[in-house]
């Protein structure tokens, strides 16, 4: 590698060499002129941070692509025990057979992107993807085929990342720009009851050509089953919403195993646990103004935002995207808000957005997608105002300021009882 | 010399590429985004801008002596509504299924900036002739990006072409949806035309550097 390494120095082909290289090795060149800081964490080892922190969620999810699909056809067991029901081969099996081909579609796909473009523009290949390319299959439904997400990808990566310049330079998150064009193209793959449990879709379509021998089975998510007033035929409790044997996109169910990865990316100072805390803040308290009205009985039980204005305002943190979304997508250290205080307004506004949109608008219960999108829009006003107020905050306080002139060798004493 | 002098002629071909009104000038952009979900509708919408924008700068190009430059642009609204209006009267009595899609939309060519744009630029300073040509030139730029970006939209979109289904069927699942293919719902909406036209501006962009500001 090395050998190819120098034999392609400065040649068409080099980034995509020099890609490979420091994938495998650490770089042997720094920078050599400019002061710059010194750490260990460049950029690669960040990227790599976060897919630590996302390996036990892709895990959790292949188990529990199985573990939907079989309690679907079979009835979820009544006395359900981890080892016996959920970590077991055939669950597996289920997720190595629908979540890897989705995860090596989704780098497949995004890294030739990401190669051609670094060739035709000569620069070197960047980490970014690295990311984003795990993201991705842990946000879709389960049975999306994968050509549509190949397609998403070459879209998220080319317009949502390369026409802005690559990495660093996105104004949106690439991963969520898959996911909104996947929403938007395909709304029957990427919404409904049918799509969140392999076999769904395939059964229904079974039946609907005439097929007898085999039931119907619908994986609804919970917020399906509040969005249509239904709550009370769920049968999930609080503690399957919690560890996450619940339907839903692939990897964002496991509330227990995104926490702890949240907590070992703020340990680790790789995400801002500025914007996780006030996005979980922004979205209890959106959760609390709804829990409200409905106490104050201001909605009856027939409105249509009774069932997910009722959910308890701590539940909303526990299922759907919400808390996969605040931990790994709004943290993307790019799109959000740079500043400290930036931060605050940014994560309090996704929180207080998602919940906004998943209650209002049922055609989209997973309204974290689009809230962190928007928010990701907004990200540089909201810095821009953050330095203005502290530039004004600063002057005044120098107006405000007495400058005691340093009088170190008495000529400005001097000069005052002249001018006195 | 022929019919159309090499000066003539650069008035009808540059707003085609090097100076289109869309790409280049970035006028007209809410009509592009609005209508081109279909290439029939982009079609009509190209033809009548065509009509509105020719016969426009005729008018205000032979008128362009007597208008007191005072209420040049009133004067310049009148004829355009005049004008906008003969072709909603005419699409709607002979083609009212295709100007209930267009809506507003026909209505609308009074604002368009491309118009406006060559009364103010070309027409009150040129000839009725060059002004004829100037303002078919520009109306063909813009039908030109219009019946692209069309016939992206309504290919990918919704897997027809003037209405015609061209790739099969896909509730019976014939042609290439029996692969697995599906209409792309994203192209169908307004946006989608943003980005297909960022797209056209983008490869013409880098076809071309001169046409990249410095910045």
């Amino acid at each position: 590698m090395h050998d190819l390494k120098m034999k392609y120095k400065g040649k068409k082909m080099a980034p995509a060499i020099n890609a490979f290289h420091t994938f495998l090795y650490t770089p042997d060149e720094t920078t050599h002129s400019g002061s710059h800081v010194r750490a260990a964490d460049d950029l690669k080892r960040t990227m790599n941070t976060v897919i630590m922190a996302l390996v036990p969620v892709l895990l959790f999810s292949m188990f529990n692509a199985g573990y939907q699909h079989f309690s679907a056809i079979n009835g979820f067991p009544e006395d359900f025990s981890v080892m016996e029901h959920f970590l077991t081969w055939d669950n597996f099996w289920i997720g190595i057979v629908k979540v890897l081909p989705l995860l090596a579609v989704s780098y497949g796909v995004g890294l030739l992107v990401e190669f051609i473009f670094a060739v035709i523009k000569g620069h070197e290949v960047e980490e970014g993807y690295l990311v984003t390319g795990i993201l991705v299959p842990l946000i879709v439904p389960i049975d999306t085929p994968l050509w549509m997400l190949a397609v998403a990808v070459v879209f998220g990566v080319v317009i949502g990342k390369e026409v802005f310049g690559g990495t660093g330079m996105n104004i949106l998150n690439p991963a969520l720009t898959i996911r909104a064009f996947l929403f938007f193209a395909y709304p029957t793959w990427m919404s409904g009851d049918k799509v969140w449990v392999h076999g769904a879709r395939e059964r229904s379509e079974e039946i609907l050509a005439g097929a007898t021998n085999v039931d119907a089975f619908s994986g609804e998510t919970i917020l399906g089953f509040l969005a249509q007033n239904k709550g009370a035929e769920m049968s999930y409790t609080v503690s399957d919403m919690f560890f996450g044997f619940i339907p839903g996109s692939v990897g964002e169910t496991p509330t227990l195993l995104i926490l702890l990865g949240g907590l070992f990316l703020i340990f680790s100072k790789i995400a801002s646990w500025r914007i996780m805390l006030s996005a979980v803040l922004g979205s209890l308290f959106m959760g609390l103004v709804f829990n409200q009205v409905v106490e104050l009985g201001w909605i009856t039980e027939t409105s249509k935002f009774y069932g997910l204005m009722n959910f308890d305002f701590w539940k909303h943190l526990l299922v759907g995207g919400l808390a996969f979304g605040i931990v790994y997508m709004a943290t993307d250290p790019v799109t959000g808000a740079q500043t400290n205080r930036g931060k605050w307004f940014y994560g309090f506004f996704i929180g207080f957005l998602s919940v906004m949109i998943r209650v209002f608008n049922p055609a989209y219960p997973e309204g974290v997608f689009l809230a962190i999108l928007l928010m990701n829009v907004f990200a540089p006003t909201i810095d821009h105002y953050v330095v203005r107020s502290n530039i004004k905050r600063r002057l005044k306080r120098l107006e405000n300021a007495v400058i005691i002139p340093k009088d170190t060798d008495g000529k400005t004493a001097e000069l005052q009882a002249e001018t006195v | 010399m022929g019919l159309l002098s090499k000066k003539d002629t650069s008035l009808i071909l540059d707003p085609l590429a090097d100076n289109n009104p869309i790409t280049i000038q970035v006028l007209g952009i809410c009509s592009a985004l609005a209508i081109t979900a279909e290439l029939k509708a982009s079609v009509v919408m190209a033809i009548s801008v065509m009509f509105v924008l020719g016969a426009g700068n005729v008018v205000i190009s032979l008128m362009r002596n007597i208008i007191p430059s005072k209420i040049r642009i009133i004067v310049q609204l009148i004829v355009v509504a005049t004008l906008v209006i003969i072709v909603d009267q005419v699409l709607k009595a002979f083609a009212y299924e295709l100007s209930k899609t267009l809506a507003v939309f026909v209505g609308l060519i009074i604002t368009n900036c491309i118009i406006m744009g060559r009364f103010e630029a070309f027409a009150l300073a040129n000839g009725p002739w060059r002004s004829f040509l100037d303002g078919i030139g520009n109306s063909l730029g813009y039908g030109v990006i219009l019946i692209i970006v069309g016939f992206f939209r309504e290919l990918l979109g919704s897997g027809t072409l003037f209405g015609i289904p061209v790739l099969g069927d896909p509730i019976a699942k014939t042609g290439l949806y029996a692969t697995g293919y599906e209409n792309n719902g994203f192209m169908i909406i307004p946006p989608a035309a943003l980005i297909v036209v960022g797209i056209i501006i983008w490869v013409q962009r880098s076809r071309n550097p001169a046409l990249v500001e410095e910045n």
